[in-house]
């Protein structure tokens, strides 16, 4: 393809052996139903949907649809185990079913990774040495809190809230099952989780795994379902908080249908991140940090560095040296431990995506997309660039929530903090410097929740995660995620 | 104010203005309400405070927020401390105007003196707070990770409508020490002491904008306030159930921090506490690389 003699031909010279990673240790039942009350039980309507593998578009299994009366039976569940065993339990005995489960995943943790790409498309990769280790992790840490929480909050009692009704999306349907169950549970409540409905086996293997452990039944209900399930939780009564992990047009819808209740609420919406990089950057570490900001789980990551913010004098030769690895990128079969970028998680998201591209290029940006193939079958989106972009373009504002990058140059640090802030949204933001001092400086006029410098996209159980501005209210994760769970009194 | 005889000294009654960006304009408006004491006697005609005026503080505390929110613990301290100074030389003249807004002598006196003890508490939280909840991360990767809190932002504050001056103060100071600035409502009912405590904040070298304050009907304005997309946070202090409601609701427009102080006794000991600076802020966390 390339007619430089210096420049390696990777597309056609350098093949990899597929690596596929073996499923015939991974069983997927052909239908599941909903956990209530420690038991796995039919649905009322008798309503199921199915989960697809987005990268063959072939069915995984049958999935129960919750109806509210099903939401229902979930909460008075969760409300006879708050009022009984649970809120009875020495704390410290909270901690070690909290443990029990993070054990269990430890043991599962081939399996789960394994589920988890079929069932979304991320790469096993990341699946396997990200999604899964986190989740056990976050467990691992919260459970460690139960019985020493008085120690949180310098000054106060802090208290459970009751039942807390969870709604997560489907990018990291493991581990954000963990961030929302593990701070609940050890914090004292019960919970009704619901995961999103193109990625719920994951949630229901994790339904075994709280039955294994033993956790008294209806400490933690899990219900699947679409908009409507998630709804019938937000609005049930006998609620005392909801957490949601989603975009910021259902976090408002949210914040709108509780208004007035007293339910408590976490939001951790959507963002618009910028990667800044400066002149003085370790450039080639750079680009690694701009491909992980931007491509890891196919861009569908709320604190994806989808705004790359160069400083001008180095700005072509970073393009340039994106350009090239992109061409490296791997894109196809999830299960294949060589795989970059996998498959797009619905052909929904898809279409989305798509009509983003399209708006890009209709609104003057200048798009380039590595030269990959891609699968027939499936949902895939090569990784894509957008050059000559300006500020208030759409796809500069607006969360695309995939492989697209937005690339803009600034001259002064000023110049750059200006660029970054100018977006609804304030979750997270990157930079790259080899100047510690500037990175302070950058670091403190960023108005985000999360910064990475000389890195980015990295996660931790005790590193609290959450946005200012747009992208949400309340943080989760670390000591600072315990006080979304704990009514503090005097 | 009846005439003794032709000697008395005639009296200069003050007019009561609004405060936006360190200055007294009227409203744009030019409307006003009438406040008067319980025997039907004309106090002043209050600045009825309109959209335009609530838009236009929004931008001063805006425009105000980068310097204040990176001004020096010490230094936001030391300007709490100098209003509670200057509340503590104009006291009688605060007693006077609770007293005429039909507080007994005895319970203004009561107000006042807590009002001056409770910016004297916040300021010694300036540069304490930070260090409660702030929080260094034990992450397993090769980066010093630490939490801070920083400002929420621009805050607007529907302050309660039965406290002149304590709740009043009590809800603008977590506000500002903790590097936000404010657009504030003051109370329907007793607004005379919210105009004379913004010429106290005036002389406090509180920088112009940090502290806006407008009079008018909460009705009116309630809705401004949590709709507004450039304010990042509201405080409502209403009892008022179905307010409550409504802020929230107006509020998610671009998901706004709603804190709800209802039914607070603000003379109490317990309205007064960190945790009410933390209502304002945001906890930030850095991913600092360690490495050569």
């Amino acid at each position: 393809m390339s007619t430089d003699p210096n420049k390696l031909a990777f597309n056609d010279g350098w093949q990899y052996a597929p690596a596929p990673e073996s499923t015939d240790h991974v069983k997927i039942d052909d239908q599941y139903e909903l956990f209530i009350g420690g038991e796995f039980v039919a649905p009322e309507e008798g309503r199921y949907f199915e989960s697809i593998n987005p990268a063959t578009e072939e069915t995984l299994s049958s999935v129960a649809l919750a109806s509210s009366a099903d939401v229902d039976r979930a909460v008075k569940a969760a409300r006879k185990a708050y009022n009984g065993a649970w809120s009875k339990m020495k704390a410290a005995d909270r901690a070690k079913y909290i443990y029990r489960i993070a054990r269990i995943l430890q043991e599962r943790a081939r399996e789960f990774s394994v589920i988890e790409s079929l069932d979304g498309g991320k790469p096993i990769r990341e699946s396997r040495d990200i999604d899964v280790p986190l989740a056990a992790a976050h467990f691992f840490y919260y459970a460690g809190w139960a019985d020493k929480l008085e120690y949180a909050f310098p000054g106060r009692k802090p208290e459970p809230l009751g039942v807390a009704g969870q709604i997560i999306p489907w990018n990291f349907p493991l581990l954000m099952a963990a961030w929302k169950i593990a701070p609940a549970l050890a914090c004292g409540n019960t919970v009704v989780l619901k995961p999103a409905e193109t990625t719920p086996l994951t949630a229901l293997k994790l339904a075994e795994v709280i039955r294994d452990a033993g956790l008294p039944p209806g400490v933690v209900n899990i219900v699947t379902g679409a908009g409507e399930t998630g709804a019938a939780i937000v609005n049930h009564e006998d609620v005392d908080k909801i957490a949601f992990t989603g975009s910021t047009e259902v976090g408002r819808l949210i914040q709108r249908s509780i208004a007035g209740t007293g339910k408590k609420y976490t939001l951790e919406l959507g963002g618009k991140a910028a990667n800044i990089i400066f002149a003085d950057a370790a450039i080639d570490q750079a680009v690694e940090g701009i491909v992980n900001g931007i491509f890891f789980n196919q861009g569908h990551v709320c604190c994806a560095g989808s705004r790359l913010i160069v400083q001008e004098s180095v700005a072509d030769e970073v393009v340039r040296k994106l350009k090239d690895r992109m061409e490296t990128l791997i894109i196809g079969d999830p299960l294949d431990k060589n795989t970059d970028i996998g498959a797009i998680n619905s052909a929904a998201q898809l279409e989305t995506i798509e009509s983003y591209l399209r708006l890009g290029q209709e609104e003057g940006a200048e798009m380039h997309q590595s030269s990959c193939a891609v699968p027939e079958r499936g949902y895939w989106c090569r990784p894509t660039i957008f050059t000559g972009v300006s500020q208030s373009n759409r796809i500069v504002q607006e969360e695309i929530f995939g492989p697209v990058l937005a690339i803009q140059t600034f001259r002064t640090l000023e110049e750059g903090l200006t660029k970054a802030n100018n977006t609804p949204y304030g979750l997270s933001g990157g930079v790259w410097t080899d100047k510690g001092a500037k990175i302070f400086k950058m670091t403190q006029g960023l108005r985000a929740g999360v910064i990475w410098a000389n890195t980015f996209n990295k996660f931790d159980p005790t590193s609290p995660f959450g946005g200012y501005k747009e992208s949400g209210v309340g943080r989760e994760g670390g000591l600072h995620g315990l006080g979304a769970y704990l009514r503090l009194e005097e | 104010m009846t005439m003794t005889g032709s000697t008395a000294r005639v009296p200069v009654a003050k007019t009561y203005k609004i405060y936006i960006d360190g200055k007294f304009p009227r409203t744009e408006s030019g409307r006003f309400f009438t406040l008067e004491d319980k025997d039907g006697n004309v106090l002043a005609n209050i600045c009825r405070g309109s959209r335009k005026d609530f838009r236009n503080a929004v931008v001063a505390a805006r425009k105000a927020f980068p310097g204040w929110s990176a001004a020096s613990a010490y230094l936001r301290g030391q300007i709490l401390y100098r209003i509670a100074e200057m509340l503590e030389g104009r006291k009688e003249q605060f007693v006077a105007e609770l007293h005429l807004q039909g507080q007994s002598k005895r319970r203004a006196q009561k107000e006042v003196d807590a009002a001056i003890d409770r910016l004297i508490y916040y300021a010694g939280w300036s540069d304490k707070y930070q260090q409660v909840f702030s929080a260094v991360n034990p992450v397993s990767s090769s980066h010093f990770n630490f939490s801070v809190l920083e400002p929420t932002g621009v805050v607007s504050v529907l302050s309660p409508d039965d406290s002149g001056l304590l709740g009043l103060v009590s809800n603008i100071a977590p506000v500002i020490v903790g590097g936000n600035t404010c657009v504030v409502l003051a109370s329907t009912k007793m607004p005379l002491c919210a105009v004379s405590f913004a010429e106290v904040l005036h002389a406090s070298d509180v920088p112009a904008g940090v502290v806006n304050i407008l009079t008018g009907y909460r009705e009116e304005l309630t809705g401004q306030f949590a709709t507004h997309m450039d304010v990042n946070a509201i405080i409502v202090c209403d009892d008022d159930a179905q307010v409550a409601k409504d802020v929230q609701y107006q509020a998610a427009d671009n998901i706004k921090r709603v804190i709800q102080r209802s039914d607070t006794d603000w003379s109490k000991e317990a309205a007064q506490n960190p945790y009410l600076i933390k209502d304002t802020q945001e906890t930030k966390t850095t991913w600092h690389p360690i490495g050569s």
